[in-house]
């Protein structure tokens, strides 16, 4: 598997990999995509990375342990569905800000962070996984 | 997106009118449990926190459950909507005083769970994540009691699932593996039954609402498809529950985890799917239940008898134990056979009953291995003598599982057997005495063999065996503290059994009578 071509392709194609995951993870609310499948593929590209450079590399780059990432994603989704209290409405209700930025109008909502949410707890947990048997293997 | 806003009506499709902060006591023990569970799972490097957070979070959750039963008593059923949507496409919360109750007394037994496991729990199983199992576990018990949407229930079954796995490995011996294997593939087959008659129901009534397929379900008879759904759930939940012939799973199982962990399962696990059950046939296909009484009846007379009779037969304490959480599900199911209010107050109370009792018996049981050094009722001995104040505590949670007044046990089975013998169930009234007699018998033997003979198997009778006096200290406050709120509140049960038959009557009523619970879904003018 370690060939030289795949030892050199890896990293770009991982950056690659995550960077179209963080795309599909944003255009999730009105078109196909969202932070389960934007989660899948990061991690897919973590394991990439792993099988040509070795476990290691990886856990140097991503720094934080990976169920550590799924804490984090089970925090964002969590408390994406509180600001609804504020407003009288029911345990999830969308909240929506519009801003406006470099002539652009952003919509940002609370189902965009329980989406980041969801995408951070993914990727911890699939690549906590794919990592360990990755560091089976290669005993 | 903001312009077209203004030109649909959106009260067709929502729930408008704002919502009280008290309904937010509906979901509060699912944030508190997940957020909790989130921040153990960032810092469970630092052992020392685990148990602070853990404790702190579980706190919260006891007050928020006890908040929730409150407000339920006060206002009766509650439902909220998640993103306030019109049932029953919106998924709903809702809780009558049933989900309340069960969900406060699991509260109660976690944190006490939480405090006994500051020490039963070493620093590698805290950092191999004890604690945020232990609150994504209360998320899923809490989510399953609280729900109002058949599919979300088996969400939540997963969710205590996959946590109960993780706390049964916790460790890595090869027996803890070994009864994993078990303990998995049963409840998978059961959870993959669940979902299977989920989507069958689905299918026939075209809604996963609860209140909506009550409504549904009244209509449809007994026939056909609706009956094969039935015996499905009841297939899948009385293996969750440890119901004869689908228990073989929790006595291979219980006695391999930490002993704390197996006192949470004993508690909760098995509670879950007497719950669902509960709701199930009691309020969602009542014409069902009534088809399938005989059936249930026999179920629990079988399961009780062989429970007992199978914890008369064990010398491990923790074997023993679990052999006698199998025999309560009997008694909770006869409830659920005779299938009159009172016989549901019954189960619910006895619910209640075994969840504190069984988790305070397998704490017990946890500090006789720490004063005696064994599980084995061939090697323990002179447990009197080690600690005379411990050998009451164990006898009084005797009493108490055994059925005897003035405590818990008791008042359960004073209801079950007056309600069967008035709906004409002798036979049912027998067995759950018969029962309580045989529990009596096997847990005298354990009180006989490990507190009264002088030391192990073959001390002769009157003798004391010298044996290692274990020193002050072994077990510390944070062991008693548990097992002595455990058992104070089985004997408040005991001696005050208003409040919990008043509650348990409640929660039946909502039951047999199910139109309040629809109301709240469905709102007042739409029945």
């Amino acid at each position: 598997m370690r060939t030289i071509i795949f030892r050199t392709i890896a990293p770009y194609l991982a950056a690659l990999m995550v960077l179209f995951s963080i795309f599909v993870l944003l255009r999730g609310h009105n078109e196909p995509g969202g932070g389960f499948i934007g989660g899948l593929i990061a991690a897919s590209a973590f394991a990439i990375y792993g099988i040509a450079c070795g476990v290691a590399a990886v856990r140097r780059a991503i720094t934080l342990h990976p169920m550590t990432i799924s804490a984090w994603g089970l925090f964002i989704a969590g408390l994406s569905g509180l600001p609804s209290l504020f407003m009288a409405q029911p345990f999830m209700t969308s909240q929506w800000w519009y801003v406006h930025a470099f002539g652009v109008e952003i919509p940002l909502s609370t189902p965009l962070f329980f989406d980041i949410g969801v995408y951070l707890v993914v990727v911890g947990s699939i690549s906590s996984i794919a990592l360990a048997l990755e560091e089976r293997e290669s005993d | 997106m903001a312009a077209t806003d203004s030109a649909v009506d959106l009260s067709q499709a929502m729930r408008l009118e704002p919502v009280l902060p008290a309904d937010w006591l509906l979901v509060a023990p699912l944030i508190i449990t997940i957020l909790g569970g989130a921040l153990c799972l960032m810092t469970r490097k630092n052992t020392a926190a685990q148990p602070k957070i853990a404790i702190i979070f579980l706190t919260l959750l006891v007050f928020a459950c006890a908040g929730l039963l409150a407000h339920v008593l006060d206002k009766g059923v509650v439902t909220m909507v998640a993103g306030g949507w019109l049932p029953p496409f919106g998924i709903a919360f809702t809780v009558d005083a049933l989900g309340a109750t069960l969900a406060l007394t699991s509260s109660i037994v976690a944190l006490c769970a939480a405090v006994y496991g500051i020490s039963d729990v070493d620093n590698s199983g805290r950092r191999y994540g004890f604690y945020p199992f232990l609150l994504l576990l209360m998320t899923g018990v809490c989510g399953a009691f609280l729900t109002g949407d058949i599919f979300n229930l088996y969400v939540w079954f997963e969710v205590l699932l996959i946590s109960s796995f993780g706390l049964l490995v916790l460790g890595n011996e090869r027996a803890q593996l070994d009864g994993a294997v078990k303990y998995a593939l049963l409840n998978i087959i059961a959870t993959t039954l669940f979902l299977i008659a989920t989507g069958l129901l689905y299918g026939i009534l075209g809604t996963l609402n609860m209140a909506d397929i009550a409504i549904k379900a009244r209509g449809a008879g007994t026939d056909g498809p609706l009956m094969t759904v039935a015996v499905l759930y009841f297939l899948a939940f009385a293996m969750k529950a440890a119901a004869f012939p689908v228990n073989f799973w929790l006595p291979a199982s219980y006695h391999t985890p930490r002993i704390v962990i197996a006192a949470v399962f004993a508690g909760l696990l098995t509670k879950v799917g007497v719950y669902a059950l509960l709701r199930i046939f009691a309020l969602l296909l009542p014409d069902a239940r009534v088809a399938l009484a005989d059936l249930i009846a026999l179920v629990a007379i079988v399961t009780m008898l062989t429970g007992v009779l199978g914890a008369l037969a064990q010398t491990d304490v923790r074997r023993l134990l679990g052999y006698l959480v199998i025999s309560g599900i009997g008694s909770m199911l006869a409830g659920l056979a005779i299938g009159t209010t009172p016989a549901l107050a019954g189960t619910i109370f006895y619910a209640v009953h075994s969840i504190l009792v069984m988790t305070a018996l397998y704490m017990a049981a946890g500090m006789m291995r720490a004063l005696g050094g064994s599980y084995s009722l061939r090697e323990l001995g002179g447990l009197y003598r080690a600690s005379p104040a411990f050998a009451a505590v164990f006898l009084m949670l005797a009493f108490a599982v055994a059925g005897l007044p003035p405590f818990s046990g008791f008042w359960p089975k004073v209801i079950l057997v007056d309600a069967a013998l008035v709906g004409g169930h002798g036979w049912i009234a027998g067995a759950i005495l018969v029962t309580g007699l045989l529990t009596t018998i096997a847990v005298g033997r354990v009180w006989i063999y490990a507190f009264w003979r002088g030391g192990a198997e073959g001390t002769p009778d009157g003798q004391l065996m010298a044996f290692a006096v274990p020193a002050p200290g072994a077990v510390g406050a944070n062991v008693w503290l548990p097992i002595g709120v455990l058992l104070g509140l089985v004997v408040l049960l005991g001696v005050q059994p208003e409040f919990m038959m008043q509650v348990s009557g409640r929660g039946a009523a909502t039951l047999s009578e199910p139109m309040g619970y629809l109301r709240s879904v469905f709102g007042e003018g739409a029945l």
